[in-house]
Order: C-alpha cells, then sequence, then structure tokens
C-alpha cells in the first residue's frame, strides 16, 4: 500500500493503494468514477480509455505508481455542462445503443481532435481502432467525429 | 376504430402503491442518473405525483412518468417502449420522464428482453395503459366541468371542451383520474393520427451515456460492500477435486475464499438455468484489483467428471439431460459433424418426391457449410451485485428475463420469491448471453456466505471461457436441376453440437417441388445458448450462399431468382406450414432492389444481396465490396426491412446497422475454438472483433411502411447478413465460401472478380 495524490478533472484526489494498481480500478473502486469502464483489461477494447495529459491512454494497464503530477481526465471531467462538441455531436446521431464502450470512444475521439481538429475517414479509423463497439455503432461513432469536427 | 378490453392484464392496473408520491424507484445510488432527460430545462418537478396505472404517473404540473417495462440492452426499448404510451396518453414527449420498472411480473407481466419480443408482445398493453389514463383524464374532467366526456378532447397533455371553451392541463386533473373507475374497454387512437410514434425520438439514456454516469450493474455500488470473482475450471469436462487458498488468503485485502454451487443438486432447471460449470472458487476482498491477484495464487487441483444428469422441467414434466464425460476439441468436433453429415438424419420434412427428383436429375450440386462456436462477448462483462440480508436478498445487475432466474435463486438461498428483490439495471450488451443469469445465484451465495453487500464480476478472461456460446453447425443443401437447369429439388441435411440449426418450414420449403429436410445434433459437455436470432444466424447464410449458386447455375439474376420462388410459394405453395408470408419478403427484396439500385453496376465493386426471415419480421440487404491491398471492404450496406410499424425509426435503423456491424464481424473473423475442452481465445487479443476500419463505410436502413402491428427488430437484420457477405465475396474473388470465419485473422484476398 501507498499513498498517491492524483490530479483528476481539476481536482486533487488522495488514495492508499498498492503501487501496482492499475489506474482503472482506482477510479472505479476507490474514487468511485464509474464513467470509466472495464473491457479487457489488457488495452485492447478501449472500454477505459482517459486523457493522460490530453493523451489518450488505457486506464486498464496504467500503474498507478507511473501517473505522479500527470492530469488525468475522465468522461466526467471532459466538458462542465455536456457540450463537448463530441457530446453534443453524439447526442445529434444518438450514437449509443447499449452505451457501454460510448465513454471510451468519446475519450478516444476527443484526443484525435484535439491534435487534428480536421481529421480524414483514413485518421479516423486509425485513432479509433483500439475501441471496439460489440453493439456495432461504428458508422454513426465516425459521423458524429465528423460532425463535431465541423463544429469545433 | 381499434377498443382494447382493459382486462388483458387487469393486474396492472392495480394501484402502485411503491410508485406514490414522487417517489424515486431506482436504487440509493441512482439519484443522480434517474431523471432521464434535461427536465430544468423543461418544468420543474412536481410536487406530487398521482399514480394513473403500473405504467405512468401523472405530476401535478404535467409531467409525466413513464415505466419502461422491459430489461434495456441496447434495443432502446427505455425510449420505444413509453414513446407508445405517450402516444396513446397524447401527451407532449418532451414533458416525459422515463424510468425503468421494477421487477414486478404482477404489475408488468414477463419482463423479458429477448426473442425480438419486447414491442411485438407490449404494443396491446403499452397502447393500451396510455389510452387508459387518457381516458381517466377525460373522465375527471367530465365530472368536474359537467359535461358529457365523450365530448371532451385532448392534444399534447391537455383537455378540452370545445362547447364550454374549458380547458385544463393534465396536471390539473391527474389527482382525480387517479380516482376514476378503469374502464372496461379503451378506445385507441388511428394509426394515422401517430404524432409520436414513427417519428424519432433521442435516446433517453443518450445524455446519462455520454457523461459517463453510473447505469450499468457493473457501476453498482454501495458503501462498504466486497468484490467478489470466481474461478472455473479450465476445461470444459473438468471438475473440482481439491484446491490450496492458504496462499491466495494471505493476500492483501483478501476476504475469504470458498466454493460456491450455483443450482441445488436435485434442482429441476428451467430453459435458461444452464451454467456450464457446477462448482466455482469464489474469493472475495476489499477491491477489484486485489481479489484479481489473489485469484491468480489459488493453487486449484481439477479433473475430469463423470456423465452426469440433470433435471429439466419440460412443461411440468421433468425432462433428463445427460452431460458427457469428455475432453472435446474442435477438430473432434469436426470430423464428428462430417461423419454425422454422411449418415441418415431425422427427416423432419419431405415434401413431393425428393428421392425421384435427384435420381432423375441432369445435374445435382452438393454444398457443405460449416460455422464455429462464437462467444457472446457482451461488452459489460458478467457481473452482479448482491446482498443478502436479514433474510431478503436484494440483487441489482445485467440480466434479459428476471423471471427465468428467480425460482433458481429462492431455491438455493432458501429464500422464498416474495423476498427476493431484482433490480434490472441498464444491460452493457445482451446478445441473448444474459438470459442466462446464473452468475445470479451466485452472487447470491456468496453474499449470504459473506453476510455482506457483495460485487460479483468476472474478468474478461472468465466471461470469454464460461461458456453458453453459440454452437458450431453445420449444413449440407443439395439442389437438383432438370436439363434446362432449372430447381426440381432441394434437400437440406443440418446439425451442430449440440443441437441442430434446422428450420425445416422456412424458405424455400414451400417454393420447391420436391424437398427434403433432415436434422442430426451431437451431444457436447460444452454449454450453449440463444446468441441474436439463435440457429437463424447460421441458416440464413448456409441458405443464401446456396441460393445464390442455384441462380446462378440457372442463369438468372439472384434478387430475380428468388422473387420468382416466392411467387411460387404464394400462388401454388407446396406442403404444409410454410413458416413465411411470401408478400412480405418479397416485398423487401424489392426494396433493396430499388434502394441499392441493382441494377447499376459500377465497376470494381462487387455485390452480394441476401434475404431472410425471423422473428416475424423480413431482412434483406445488398452488401457492396471493394478490395482494397488485398483486404476486402464494405463499400456500403443497403438493408430493407419489413417489421410492421417502426416505433422509433431512427433508433431502429442503429439496431439494424448493429445488426449488419455484428453479422459483417463474425462472418469474417468471429471464432470460438477448443482443445481438450479449453476454450482457445480468452481475450480480445486473440479473438477478433471486428473494429471501425472493418465496418461499412455506409449503412443506409429503409423499412417497409406498413400497419401492421410491430413485429421483432433486434434480430431479423442479423442472420441474412452473412449470406451477403459470402455472395459479394464470391463475386470479388470468383471463390465461394463455406466455411466460417470466412477470413480468420488477415488472410489476403486475390481478387479475381467474377465481375460485379
Ligand atoms: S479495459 Fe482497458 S482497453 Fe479494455
Ligand atoms: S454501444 Fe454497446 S458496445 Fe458500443
Amino acid at each position: 500500500m501507498a499513498n498517491f495524490k492524483l490530479n483528476i478533472n481539476g481536482k486533487v484526489r488522495e488514495v492508499d493503494v498498492d503501487p501496482q494498481t492499475p489506474l482503472l480500478w482506482v477510479l472505479r473502486d476507490h474514487l468511485q468514477l464509474f464513467g470509466t469502464k472495464y473491457g479487457c483489461g489488457v488495452a485492447q477494447c478501449g472500454a477505459c480509455t482517459v486523457h493522460l495529459d490530453g493523451t489518450a491512454v488505457r486506464a486498464c494497464v496504467l500503474p498507478i505508481s507511473t501517473i505522479r503530477e500527470k492530469k488525468i481526465t475522465t468522461i466526467e471531467g471532459l466538458s462542465e455542462t455536456t457540450d463537448h462538441p463530441l457530446q453534443k455531436a453524439w447526442i445529434e446521431h444518438d450514437v449509443p445503443q447499449c452505451g457501454y464502450c460510448q465513454a471510451g470512444q468519446i475519450m478516444s475521439a476527443a484526443a484525435l481532435l484535439k491534435d487534428n481538429p480536421s481529421p480524414s475517414d483514413q485518421d479516423i479509423d486509425n485513432a479509433m481502432q483500439g475501441n471496439i463497439c460489440r453493439c456495432g455503432t461504428y458508422t454513426r461513432i465516425k459521423a458524429a467525429i465528423k460532425t463535431a469536427a465541423k463544429m469545433s | 376504430m381499434s377498443f382494447i378490453k382493459t382486462k388483458v392484464g387487469r393486474r396492472s392496473f392495480l394501484k402502485n402503491t411503491s410508485l406514490a408520491g414522487g417517489g424515486i424507484i431506482l436504487g440509493f445510488n441512482w439519484l443522480a442518473s434517474c431523471q432521464s432527460q434535461p427536465v430544468e430545462e423543461i418544468m420543474a418537478m412536481p410536487d406530487a405525483w398521482f399514480d394513473i396505472n403500473a405504467y405512468l404517473k401523472i405530476g401535478d404540473n404535467g409531467l409525466v412518468t413513464i415505466m419502461s417495462p422491459n430489461p434495456e440492452f441496447g434495443q432502446n426499448v427505455m425510449t420505444s417502449m413509453p414513446m407508445v404510451v405517450a402516444e396513446e396518453l397524447d401527451v407532449d414527449w418532451k414533458n416525459v420522464l422515463v424510468e425503468q420498472a421494477p421487477y414486478n411480473a404482477d404489475m408488468y407481466g414477463f419482463q423479458f428482453t429477448g426473442g425480438s419480443r419486447g414491442m411485438m408482445s407490449r404494443w396491446e398493453s403499452l397502447r393500451m395503459a396510455g389510452a387508459t389514463a387518457r381516458h381517466m383524464l377525460k373522465e375527471a374532467a367530465a365530472q368536474k366541468w359537467q359535461v358529457p366526456t365523450r365530448e371532451i378532447t385532448t392534444d399534447a397533455g391537455k383537455l378540452y371542451h370545445k362547447e364550454s371553451g374549458k380547458s385544463a392541463g393534465y396536471g390539473e386533473m391527474a389527482d382525480a383520474a387517479s380516482k376514476v373507475a378503469v374502464p372496461d374497454e379503451v378506445k385507441l387512437k388511428e394509426i394515422r393520427d401517430f404524432k409520436i410514434i414513427g417519428h424519432s425520438q433521442k435516446n433517453v439514456e443518450g445524455k446519462n451515456i455520454i457523461t459517463g454516469k453510473p447505469l450499468f450493474g457493473m457501476d453498482y455500488y454501495k458503501e462498504g460492500m466486497k468484490y467478489a470473482m470466481v474461478e472455473h475450471p479450465p476445461a470444459f469436462g473438468m471438475e473440482l477435486k481439491s484446491f490450496d487458498a492458504s496462499e491466495a488468503k494471505a493476500m492483501p485485502g483478501i476476504k475469504d475464499v470458498f466454493t460456491i454451487k450455483a443450482y441445488p443438486e436435485d434442482f429441476v432447471k428451467g430453459g435458461f438455468d444452464t451454467n456450464a460449470f457446477p462448482e466455482l472458487i469464489a474469493i472475495v476482498g476489499n477491491s477489484t484489483w486485489e481479489v484479481m491477484q489473489a485469484k491468480k495464487k489459488l493453487k486449484v487441483e481439477w479433473e475430469p467428471f463423470k456423465t452426469y444428469e440433470e433435471k429439466f422441467d419440460a412443461r411440468g414434466n421433468t425432462r433428463s439431460v445427460t452431460i458427457p464425460a469428455g475432453l472435446e476439441s474442435t477438430e473432434n468436433h469436426l470430423a464428428m459433424m462430417t461423419e454425422y453429415d454422411k449418415k441418415p438424419g431425422k427427416i423432419v420434412r419431405k415434401d413431393g418426391d425428393p428421392e425421384a427428383a435427384f435420381a432423375k436429375a441432369a445435374k445435382v450440386i452438393e454444398r457443405t457449410y460449416t460455422a464455429p462456436y462464437l462467444a457472446h462477448n457482451t461488452m459489460e462483462p458478467i457481473n452482479t451485485f448482491a446482498h443478502v440480508d436479514n433474510g431478503k436478498v436484494f440483487i441489482a445487475g445485467p440480466l434479459q428475463a428476471p423471471g427465468f432466474i428467480e425460482p433458481a435463486i429462492s431455491a438455493s438461498t432458501g429464500i422464498p420469491a416474495e423476498d427476493i428483490d431484482i433490480e434490472m439495471t441498464r444491460m452493457g450488451g445482451g446478445f441473448g448471453r444474459r438470459a442466462y443469469s446464473h452468475y445470479m445465484i451466485e452472487a447470491a451465495l456468496i453474499s449470504q456466505k459473506m453476510n455482506a453487500p457483495i460485487k460479483l464480476m468476472y474478468s474478461r478472461e472468465d466471461d470469454m471461457t464460461n461458456g453458453i456460446y453459440r454452437p458450431t453447425y453445420r449444413a449440407t443443401y443439395r439442389a437438383a436441376f432438370d436439363e434446362n437447369n432449372n430447381l426440381i429439388g432441394i434437400h437440406v441435411k443440418a446439425g451442430g453440437v449440440p443441437e441442430s440449426p434446422l428450420f425445416a418450414d422456412r424458405f424455400p420449403a414451400g417454393a420447391v417441388e420436391n424437398y427434403l429436410a433432415e436434422e442430426w445434433e451431437i451431444p457436447s459437455n460444452i454449454s450453449i445458448g440463444a446468441f441474436r436470432a439463435p440457429r437463424s444466424n447460421f441458416m440464413a447464410g448456409a441458405e443464401q450462399s446456396f441460393l445464390d449458386e442455384i441462380a446462378e447455375i440457372a442463369g438468372k439474376d439472384p434478387i430475380d431468382f428468388r422473387l420468382e420462388l416466392l411467387r411460387k410459394a404464394k400462388d401454388n405453395p407446396v406442403g404444409k406450414n410454410n413458416d413465411y408470408d411470401a408478400d412480405r419478403y418479397a416485398g423487401v427484396l424489392e426494396l433493396v432492389k430499388e434502394k441499392a439500385d441493382w441494377g447499376n453496376k459500377e465497376a470494381n465493386v462487387y455485390r452480394g444481396v441476401s434475404a431472410y426471415f425471423c422473428h416475424r419480421s423480413y431482412a434483406a440487404h445488398v452488401l457492396d465490396l471493394v478490395i482494397e491491398d488485398k483486404k476486402p471492404v464494405v463499400k456500403k450496406v443497403t438493408c430493407a426491412i419489413d417489421c410492421g410499424i417502426v416505433v422509433n425509426p431512427d433508433a431502429a435503423a442503429n439496431m439494424a446497422e448493429g445488426g449488419v456491424v455484428d453479422g459483417i464481424g463474425n462472418a469474417l473473423f468471429g471464432e470460438m475454438t477448443f482443445k481438450e475442452g479449453v476454450p482457445q481465445k480468452k481475450n480480445f487479443d486473440r479473438y477478433r472483433m471486428i473494429r471501425m476500419r472493418e465496418a461499412p463505410k455506409e449503412i443506409e436502413v429503409h423499412f417497409v411502411k406498413n400497419e401492421i402491428a410491430p413485429t421483432g427488430m433486434g434480430e431479423p437484420p442479423f442472420p441474412p447478413i452473412f449470406g451477403a457477405v459470402a455472395n459479394a465475396l464470391y463475386k470479388a474473388t470468383g471463390q465461394r465460401r463455406y466455411t466460417q470465419p470466412f477470413l480468420g485473422n488477415n488472410i489476403d484476398l486475390e481478387i479475381k472478380g467474377t465481375g460485379s
């Protein structure tokens, strides 16, 4: 067990956990931030995607001890009032089916748009290839990303 | 004009006191997320709610809360079912709040999501719930205004009396309406007057989903709860011999390690009480991560089990099912299927004289189709919150049918059904998997033993290797032709491990003069279960690929050829019990032909067509394939669907798109294999799922417009896409594909092209 101070969604949160604990489980079990999902635990599905200093990472394979000062953003912290262009576009295209993968999809897409405000189809494919949607909402996800790109 | 007797499900109209007074029925940690729409933008929450019936309550300010009776797993019933109630209630959709109804069979009947039955089975009762409430509001207004009820009209949540110029909002009459006697009969709206049904409404949970609200069973949390996982045998055919948990128990945060048996020894199981592994080791601790680490330290000895019997209820009688011993491998399955395929099967349908037709045929073709086991891989792994306390069981988690599992929970915990409460959380996918909710018994037993609230979770590996797979299937089709290449007979022989996929009375039965259908089954200890459009999801691909070959030999366009057969099935049906409506079937083919501009042959675009009937609906797809860097790229899929009245068109389109993507993924990549009983894929690194790059670039969904009461929607678009993929791949490569997955792990394609 060790004590960690984390910067999550602009707030400092403290936890006392095994240093090997992946960020995903710290968020879910210790901080009750449930928006970040578990899907595979081996960086294969993207359900756990969060931002670390603005870069998309898989929280399921990120030991808490490696994070240090870096700023963590989860789906709960993506926007104050659900007004991130992606969130608006997601509603416009009514993307989700079951919804379980969607937080991870949005976080991956948000990192993409930050670096590449007008991505091509191929850029989107590349950035989103690590996010599985078992329900098969890929065409809507892609359309929503394009809509969001136009908005911002 | 349609009237409906309110007697159907009259109990739903008993006053439901548990919902009175603005009570929030979702659990304690759901408060923040229970409002499905941004209410503050619309109207303040009412000071008082008045229950009109089990499906709805009206606030004193006119806000309406509508209960969605069935579990939600992404098919969007939580929006579409309340839409039906709101339509008949005649209320403005923006003044509607939606809540997941509690599990209560007395009030809501069979709360089941599966078999594409949701809208089909609830259509009448949902309409009735809204219409009854509207009638009661009118009566309340009539009494107050001292005018005849029939002179009162409604519009968008308001009551009007034209003659006197009086009007009132529903909220003002809600109290009085809740006291009006439930009418015996109510008038329903004319379909042409629908204002909500047939008009796309956004997912009521959309905002909660995209902001990461705790909607799922995985997110269920209670202060002080413990985390649990289970260890199951590494192979089918194995059971627990002994284990040493001393090291695991010594790991940080671990509370206990013990064995559980989900079903009591002599329990007579219901049809959905499948569980692969009767005895499990449970590990309980303070956090998921700690439990995961301790699980690795378990020292377990497993041993092969002996053949045993399980008792199942068969409509009041007890049926014995033999679970054979043995460690099965895919290799053996394939060899045995070849063997069974050669032997005579059980004849399930015979029209005309198929033997004679094949004997005199000028040409006979024979093709064998095979498909592997598939894992459901719901995105949200199996999990459940359970708290057994004070002689009561409380469960919250993802499941498709609480009624299926309650008897077993009761038998296992020894707690009577009336003291069991099951909260249906939003499911991160189901696809059939969560109709088998043995994990809820497991969670209840763990909580009971620990005397604490617990959350049971399967890791992805545990989930993928736990069984209840889509079975492996095989079908051999033969076709007989006369000297002019006219089709004169079809013979299908199909089977699987452990069940046959055959639907003998489906198309092309009824359209072929001489027809023979046989089936066989091979017993197995690998557990199987319903998987999105069970059996159809294999048969459609086989049948529709085979018809494509027949059309080619007959020298006919594949759509025209199918239409010709359907015309025959309509005008001159062969045999009895043909299980489809030839007109509706032809309707989707004609629609897809038009919408896909089938006659237009673009260079280097390879098109495959396929159609199927299941769950009382019809779906046809045209799939356009191009080859880029030796890889197939699905450029576009055009779908035509006849599922009767479409309640929420955009959401239904989303379902169809999902079915198409799911089908393409499984046709190209989906596969679970076994070696000595051990599932060979445990996570998404080896179990290949369709990803964005492989998904179609465009999917266009068209619905046949009619006034038929809704039929299935979640499953029907899925099966035929397998055939469309196979037929398009043939066009592109000149090679027919008979064995799924068609591509497996990255096979390069040679473009030979048979022309598009
Ligand atoms: S849970 Fe992290 S990538 Fe799947
Ligand atoms: S919406 Fe269900 S997994 Fe993506």
